[in-house]
């Protein structure tokens, strides 16, 4: 892995991002609306709103980042741009490295404006630390990230790999705990939910709901979501081949 | 007749030598043993009708191609070798730029991943002729511009051997006169350039000739030589007449 290239490949990423306005506007206002629609449904019913929101805002920077990742690579394999590069002195954990970097910083502004607005205008109580919710939301974003980029070797047009976020990170959602806590799931369901990073996220989103300090339990969670993030950019990184049939 | 613009002949190694070249894409045998050399400092011109393996013969000298059986060597290593990253440069046929960066900001991403000196940015753009659109997106530029500022990431650094997959097509005829030019300049400092195209008269500009068709090598020399070995006016003909002759040679045989 080489610094320079490193983050010579994050700075364009970003570059990128800066000149495409409509994408920077949708990323950080999609789920700050989305979060505010949430406050304002549970209005009525105090106390709901905090119990998922928090969790929510860990989800959304997760599924955004899916999305663009999964986007951005792909149009990287098809443009002869990757190919461009594994031909020139590009190491994988560099082109890996580098847009996980700068998806992370992307990811880090919409947990700070997206944590910010939901903490202070939609007036989600959460115990625990506002920095531990930000980081926990910037963790899973950088699990998004890892993920699009593993999905984008499977995808042969955007429009499959759009097709793929429902397919990898629904069944995610759906198992995490959200809507029926996982120790309440039929025992085959709990299972596979141990085995989905997802659910790791949001119980350290859910521990920060209650709990006001920072324990045991949310680093570890904290240590699962990043670990399987690194198992997924080795995924990744097994997709990009310098040789093509 | 037209004499070769630099007649610059290879000096000491051949910078590419490909022996007995097997290329299977998509279950189809694309070439069938394949040999040449391509000989250093010169312009050598890959020409052949499309869909007859230049472009895979391209991609395997770069080392991006899966070949099925063969040896290719280029600058004296097999393709493909983590050295050689820096000092063979590829143009793929359709450009592989970011179209929503701008020249420069384009030039600027990859010339930091070759490690190419800060001033060389402002150089390539110049030898293509594109510094004034340097500060467009690549996305507004007309094909041919974009065709350029792919052309420009192949120039930085300093690459010794240059893979051009058809440079010079839908541009301008004063714009191809002058990246020719060019090319000779880049083989008059000792570059090899190795350039494709389906238009046969480009081999008046190259200093050899490889013909290509449906996988194999039909002539491997310079153009006056190929014109007298096959008492034709210009490349076109010769060309008929190579195949011809081949198609005549595998009718004695069966």
């Amino acid at each position: 892995m080489t610094w320079r290239i490193t983050w010579a490949t994050a700075r364009r990423a970003l570059t990128q991002v800066r000149h495409d306005h409509r994408s920077v506007a949708l990323i950080l206002g999609v789920p700050t609306m989305l979060m505010g629609l949430l406050a304002w449904m549970y209005s009525d019913q105090p106390g709901f709103f905090d119990q998922i929101g928090a969790s929510l805002l860990g989800l959304f920077p997760c599924v955004v980042m899916f999305l663009i990742t999964a986007v951005t690579t792909l149009r990287e394999r098809r443009s002869g741009t990757l190919e461009r590069l594994l031909a020139m002195p590009m190491g994988k954990a560099d082109f890996l490295g580098g847009y996980a970097l700068a998806f992370g910083l992307v990811a880090t502004a919409q947990a700070l404006v997206v944590a910010t607005l939901s903490l202070t205008l939609f007036g989600l109580d959460v115990a625990g630390p506002t920095w531990a919710v930000i980081l926990v939301a910037v963790a899973d974003a950088l699990l998004g990230t890892a993920l699009g980029l593993w999905v984008s070797a499977f995808a042969a047009t955007e429009f499959q790999a759009v097709q793929f976020m429902p397919a990898v990170i629904f069944p995610q959602l759906l198992l995490s705990g959200l809507l029926v806590a996982r120790d309440q799931l039929p025992p085959v369901l709990e299972v596979v939910s141990t085995v989905m990073p997802l659910s790791y996220a949001v119980d350290a989103m859910k521990h920060l709901t209650t709990s006001p300090t920072v324990g045991a339990s949310l680093w570890g969670n904290l240590a699962v979501v990043l670990g399987f993030t690194l198992a997924a950019l080795v995924l990744g990184a097994a997709t990009l081949r310098r040789r093509t049939p | 007749m037209t004499e070769p613009v630099s007649g610059q002949l290879g000096t000491g190694d051949p910078a590419a030598v490909v022996s007995d070249l097997r290329v299977v894409r998509g279950g189809v045998e694309v070439l069938h043993g394949m040999s040449l050399t391509v000989e250093s400092g010169t312009v050598t011109g890959l020409l052949g009708p499309s869909g007859g393996g230049k472009t895979t013969l391209m991609r395997s000298l770069v080392g991006v191609q899966i070949v099925a059986s063969g040896q290719v060597d280029v600058l004296g290593r097999p393709a493909g070798s983590a050295e050689l990253r820096h000092r063979v440069g590829y143009l793929t046929q359709s450009p592989s730029v970011y179209p929503d960066l701008t020249a420069r900001e384009n030039l600027g991403y990859f010339a930091a991943v070759l490690g190419a000196p800060a001033g060389d940015v402002d150089r390539v753009l110049a030898e293509v002729a594109l510094t004034d659109a340097a500060d467009r997106a690549v996305s507004r530029m007309s094909g041919g511009q974009q065709a350029r500022v792919s052309l420009a990431v192949t120039l930085l650094g300093a690459p010794e051997l240059l893979v051009l997959d058809e440079p010079t097509v839908g541009l301008d005829p004063v714009l191809r006169a002058d990246l020719w030019s060019l090319f000779h300049d880049l083989a008059g400092r000792g570059v090899t350039l190795l350039v494709s195209s389906h238009v046969m008269d480009e081999a008046t500009r190259c200093d050899r000739l490889l013909l290509v068709r449906e996988g194999d090598l039909i002539a491997d020399s310079t153009l006056p030589e190929l014109l007298v070995r096959t008492a034709s006016e210009d490349v076109e003909e010769a060309f008929l007449k190579l195949v011809r002759a081949n198609r005549a040679e595998w009718d004695g045989d069966r």
